[in-house]
C-alpha cells in the first residue's frame, strides 16, 4: 500500500475536526450499540424506557453531543467525498449550503426528539 | 501536505482487478460512510415519533400504546428490519475499525503494515457481525 488514499486535504482545520469527532464517535457509537442492542434489546424499546434514560442530564448531554459530532462527521465526510470526485465552482457552493441546511434540520429535529423524551418543554 | 492521485473512475467496474488493498479500504470506507449518514437521517426521522408520543396520557405510555413504542415494536417485528440491522452493524463496525486504522496511520503508526491492518479490520468485522447475529435476531420469530 504505497499510496495514501484519503478524500481529505491533510493538515486543514476540517481534517483535524474530522479526526477529533472520529475519536469521540468511536467510543460513543460503540457505547450506543452496546447499550441499545446488548444491554437492552431493540424489541423491548418503549417511550418510557427511552424517556427514563434521557431524563438523566449526563445521558441527554452525551446524546446531544453524539448527534452534533455524528452530523458533522457524516456531512463533512460526504462533502469531502464529493469534492474529491471533482465537485467545484457553483455546484460545490450549492452542495455545501444544502448540506449545511440538511445538518441544521437534522440537529434541530434530533434535539426536539431528545427534549420530548427528557420532558423539556422545547419541542 | 497530501498529494493528489488520479484514481480513475470508481464506476469503471472493469478496473476492480487492478485495485490494491488501499483502494479497497478507501472504497469500503466511503461506501460505509454513505450508508451511515443515510441511516442517521432515517434514524432521527423514526425516533421523531417520540414528539407526538410525549403528549399521550400516562396510561397509554405505560401500556405501550403510544405512536413511538408502536412504531419501534412494529419495525422490530419485521425480520427484514432485523437483517438490515445486522447489515448496519457490519457497516458501522467496519467503518469504526478501518477508521481507527486511518487515525493510527495519520499518527504515523503502522505505516508499514497497512495491508495487514486492513485485512484484520475485515476479518474482525466479520467475526463481530457473526457473533452478534443471535442478539440481533432474538425475538424476531
Amino acid at each position: 500500500m504505497a499510496q495514501r488514499y484519503s478524500s481529505f486535504q491533510q493538515g486543514t482545520r476540517m481534517w483535524l475536526l474530522q479526526r477529533i469527532t472520529a475519536g469521540f464517535l468511536l467510543v460513543v457509537l460503540a457505547f450506543h450499540f452496546f447499550l441499545l442492542h446488548f444491554v437492552h434489546h431493540a424489541d423491548e424499546v418503549s417511550f418510557l424506557m427511552s424517556s427514563g434514560r434521557m431524563e438523566t442530564m449526563s445521558y441527554y448531554s452525551l446524546m446531544v453531543l453524539f448527534l452534533l459530532t455524528a452530523t458533522f462527521h457524516g456531512v463533512n465526510g460526504v462533502y469531502n467525498a464529493l469534492v474529491n470526485q471533482g465537485l467545484s465552482g457553483t455546484k460545490r457552493t450549492a452542495v455545501k449550503w444544502t448540506l449545511v441546511a440538511a445538518s441544521v434540520v437534522l440537529i434541530v429535529q434530533g434535539i426536539r426528539t431528545a427534549n420530548a423524551w427528557a420532558g423539556i418543554p422545547l419541542y | 501536505m497530501s498529494q493528489s492521485y488520479n484514481r480513475g473512475l470508481i464506476e469503471d467496474f472493469s478496473r476492480w482487478r487492478e485495485f490494491e488493498a488501499g483502494m479497497w479500504a478507501w472504497i469500503f470506507h466511503k461506501f460505509t460512510g454513505w450508508v451511515l449518514i443515510g441511516y442517521l437521517f432515517t434514524h432521527i426521522a423514526v425516533l421523531s415519533t417520540a414528539i407526538p408520543a410525549s403528549g399521550a396520557e400516562t396510561a397509554v405510555l405505560q401500556a405501550g400504546n403510544d405512536v413511538y413504542t408502536q412504531t419501534i415494536v412494529s419495525l422490530e417485528g419485521l425480520l427484514l428490519v432485523r437483517i438490515l440491522e445486522v447489515g448496519l452493524l457490519a457497516v458501522a463496525v467496519f467503518h469504526m475499525l478501518n477508521g481507527t486504522r486511518l487515525l493510527l496511520v495519520d499518527l504515523g503508526i503502522g505505516l508499514d503494515s497497512q495491508d495487514k491492518s486492513f485485512y484484520a479490520s475485515l476479518i474482525l468485522t466479520g467475526a463481530i457481525t457473526v457473533a452478534s447475529v443471535p442478539t440481533f435476531i432474538a425475538g424476531a420469530f
